[in-house]
């Protein structure tokens, strides 16, 4: 039983367009529902802004544009997923959240060499689990800032 | 025990500092007997209070010092340049072991190199003087028998002397544990809480740390000073459990004199006025303390207390924001006059709660005179440090962060700045170099100078290195002014040290320093003057936490600006903006100022048209003055500033963002980016 467990890992499942992909749930504080965001001038385009999270400010990554997939009207089913990475914490537009995965380690994949609209830099891996294949993302390489910081110099 | 190990921390980092800053003095004046005492007084009171907590390392080394300081006294020794390096390097030990202590550890070290070195100071002069008074002190632990008073040194006896003439009553207590008592130091512990409440103790017998490690029998001696009845005491002391009986008999001081008439006189034989002095001064610093001791009603909090406190205010200065907003839309009267009450008391509060927070910035300036000490010796320079204003006040959360970019300043001042004495007679300077550390508060804003009468920074030196670092293009170089050339030596990737040297090096320049000004708020300026020095002037905010902005309205997006950074706000007609190079600007009471279109700047996505009139905040960035074109002015609010967060570290021309009544966030504007 214990063996099973360590190689198993619970996993935030949400939809982006057509995909399903899976964050570790260690690294999400929570999930909310959409919210007036407000605009910060003058960040990448997939900042959408900042957002009161009881009391703290909170930046929000519109995750279809930091994917550069297409934009989508927010919906009932929008949710934003906070998620705390290496001091960061961050919320992450997101279409859909509505599931909680236990992932066997075993199942975890390399990333396939084409995959969907994603740039393959932000993928761990993917998971096949009965017929659904979800998409294991690195959150360090999604929040990395340094990556912000060229944007910003490029449009300056 | 562990409730007083705070206080014990605290304590110990309050007399270890005493003690370096009491040193610095001693090494000035060599001869000040009075200061000798005063460091004694802290050594010892550091000694008991270790001793008490259990720390024996700690203890140890402390009254080696002891010892040291109490030769010195004696006049026995001289205080010299070397001694006092031996001395400085116990201190610095002390601290060590404060800190580790402070930090869950045992508050142990490996110390022997030192006790060595201040034992052989201590013998050193022991051979040669001869003198009697120094063996009494120390193995006074050894002596047996409830003989106290012959223990006595002369700084218990000068306390006594004082005590008796102000009408204190002085006890000796003999106290006696039942034979079946299981923890006897717990016990004795129990005692001198009681005894401490009631009065002083002086001394004991044993020793605290003898009492502290059980090295006794059933009884052991306490001569206390206090002003409770002898009864009283005895049964006080009485309701301690496991304790067989207590003697409380009053002390004579005339009886000791007498008795110690014979050895008195034989030490000070040689110098009767200079131990008298000694003798007045410690009664004097006694007597002072023990005034403030009374006369001082503070508490200590734990900054994590008062930390909370705030949040929790913060929470209240959001919703007071919100309440005030119900109440104008209800328009309700007697709800309009409770939220203005409400809203007026809670100022008050939050100015105490301010206040509160407020701590000297000496506690950050306290420790570089011996930093400068110590560099000025490593880099062969001599340096005299002066401070002023160490008594301004600053916010605990800028304290905490500020010592570090000071320190590296201060560094950078000595390494750099500073010639060697050579350098500076042959330049014709005195041999001296002089670092002042300045700190005043001006409005809304804390300042701190350090200005050093250096070599100053070399321009063409800077230019030079600054191209070949690839931070500035060499066409450019001409058209810097001087300001944006000294500001170069903050630019990531800098240093104008030739050689990487032990003191600035550390693989980081002032780009780190300016950072963390920034990030707090402030401003860093550099102005140099070859040969003649440098002068580096930070600004920083009195506090970070609650601002007073102007809320403005920028199409539909609410933004707030500093009022610290605001001149006043004006209405202007459009026919009255005139163009200046292509640029809007207005005529100001005389003055032509540019104007910043926030809409532009923010690229607000737009919504509505423009009518004939702007709304218009004239704010300042030093002398330079600009106008931020918005929509309308909503109104001048209390709000907490919070950042935008990490993954949002430096976003163009805003500072921080709050949380408004709505539970809306609006962003705060940095306006010093947007004035050029």
């Amino acid at each position: 039983m214990s063996e099973q467990i360590q190689q198993e890992f619970k996993s935030i499942v949400f939809q982006l367009q057509d995909e399903e992909y899976a964050i570790p749930v260690q690294q999400v504080g929570s999930i909310e529902r959409m919210q007036h965001i407000t605009r910060v001038p003058q960040t990448a385009e997939f900042v959408k802004g900042v957002i009161n999270l009881r009391g703290v400010i909170t930046p929000i990554i519109d995750l279809r544009k930091r994917f550069e997939m297409d934009a989508a009207e927010f919906t009932d089913s929008t949710r934003i997923i906070i998620v705390y990475m290496n001091e960061l914490e961050v919320g992450l537009i997101v279409d859909a959240a509505y599931d909680v995965i236990d992932i066997p380690t075993e199942q975890v994949e390399p990333t396939p060499e084409v995959i969907g609209t994603v740039n393959v830099d932000y993928i761990e891996g993917v998971a096949k689990i009965d017929s659904r294949l979800l998409i294991l993302l690195d959150m360090e390489k999604v929040l990395a800032t340094d990556e912000i910081e060229q944007l910003k110099s490029i449009e300056g | 025990m562990n409730e007083y190990l705070e206080v014990f921390i605290e304590e110990s980092k309050e007399h270890i500092q005493a003690l370096n800053d009491n040193l610095l003095v001693l090494e000035k004046n060599p001869t000040d007997i009075g200061m000798v005492n005063e460091i004694f007084r802290s050594a010892h009171t550091l000694k008991g209070m270790s001793a008490t907590m259990g720390y024996q390392d700690l203890a140890n080394l402390t009254h080696k010092l002891e010892n040291v300081l109490d030769a010195v006294r004696n006049n026995q020794l001289k205080v010299s340049s070397e001694m006092l390096d031996v001395v400085f390097e116990a201190v610095d030990h002390l601290e060590e072991m404060v800190m580790d202590i402070a930090s869950g550890g045992e508050g142990k070290r490996n110390v022997e190199t030192v006790v060595t070195k201040l034992q052989a100071i201590e013998a050193g002069e022991d051979i040669s003087n001869a003198s009697s008074t120094q063996k009494e002190v120390v193995p006074s632990s050894t002596q047996s028998g409830s003989e106290l008073s012959s223990s006595l040194d002369e700084f218990e006896l000068a306390v006594l002397k004082e005590s008796e003439e102000k009408n204190f009553n002085i006890f000796e207590l003999n106290v006696s544990l039942r034979e079946d008592c299981m923890l006897k130091a717990a016990r004795v512990y129990m005692v001198f809480e009681i005894l401490e409440q009631e009065g002083e103790v002086i001394k004991s017998n044993p020793l605290v740390q003898d009492l502290e490690e059980e090295n006794f029998e059933q009884s052991f001696s306490v001569l206390l000073v206090s002003k409770t009845d002898a009864e009283v005491l005895r049964q006080k002391v009485l309701k301690v459990s496991e304790i067989e009986e207590v003697l409380v008999q009053p002390f004579s001081l005339a009886d000791i004199s007498a008795k110690q008439q014979a050895p008195q006189t034989s030490s000070t034989n040689g110098t009767p006025t200079s131990n008298e002095s000694a003798t007045n001064n410690a009664s004097s610093s006694a007597k002072e303390s023990g005034n403030v001791k009374i006369g001082n009603k503070t508490i200590r909090v734990n900054i994590d207390r008062l930390d909370a406190l705030m949040n929790l205010f913060e929470e209240l200065v959001i919703d007071r924001g919100r309440l005030e907003q119900i109440s104008l839309n209800l328009k309700h009267n007697e709800l309009q006059e409770t939220v203005e009450r409400m809203s007026r008391i809670s100022g008050d509060l939050q100015n105490i709660i301010l206040n509160m927070r407020m701590v000297p910035i000496d506690q950050v300036f306290n420790r570089f005179p011996r930093m400068v000490r110590q560099l000025a010796k490593d880099l062969g320079k001599q340096i005299n440090l002066e401070i002023i204003g160490a008594e301004t006040e600053l916010d605990r959360t800028v304290i905490d962060e500020i010592g570090d970019p000071l320190v590296h300043l201060i560094r950078n001042s000595l390494d750099h700045g500073v010639e060697t004495p050579e350098t500076r007679t042959a330049k014709g300077k005195p041999a001296e170099g002089s670092l002042t550390l300045k700190a005043y508060h001006s409005g809304n804003h804390v300042f701190i100078e350090i200005t050093d009468d250096g070599a100053g920074i070399n321009k063409e030196k800077v230019i030079n290195k600054a191209i070949s670092n690839g931070i500035i293009k060499e066409e450019q170089a001409s058209s810097l002014t001087d300001q944006q050339v000294f500001e170069l030596i903050m630019a990531s990737g800098f240093s104008t040290a030739d050689k990487i040297s032990d003191v600035s090096g550390r693989g980081v320049g002032l780009d780190v320093v300016k950072n963390t000004i920034e990030s707090l708020g402030g401003t860093i300026t550099i102005e140099s003057e070859q040969d003649k020095g440098s002068v580096f002037s930070i600004q920083l905010p009195l506090t970070l936490s609650i601002i007073s902005v102007l809320l403005v309205e920028v199409q539909k997006e609410k933004y707030a600006v500093p009022l610290s950074s605001i001149i006043e706000t004006v209405v202007v007609h459009k026919d009255d903006i005139m163009q200046a190079h292509k640029k809007s600007v207005i005529d100001f009471r005389g003055k032509v100022v540019p104007l910043i279109p926030l809409e532009h700047v923010f690229q607000v996505p737009e919504q509505l048209k423009q009518d004939d009139y702007y709304s218009i905040v004239i704010v300042r960035k030093g002398e330079k003055m600009a106008g931020l074109i918005v929509d309308s002015f909503i109104g001048q609010q209390e709000v907490v500033l919070k950042s935008l967060g990490e993954y949002l570290s430096d976003v163009f021309a805003i500072s921080g963002a709050t949380i408004l009544g709505d539970g809306q966030v609006a962003l705060i504007i940095d306006s010093n980016a947007l004035v050029k």
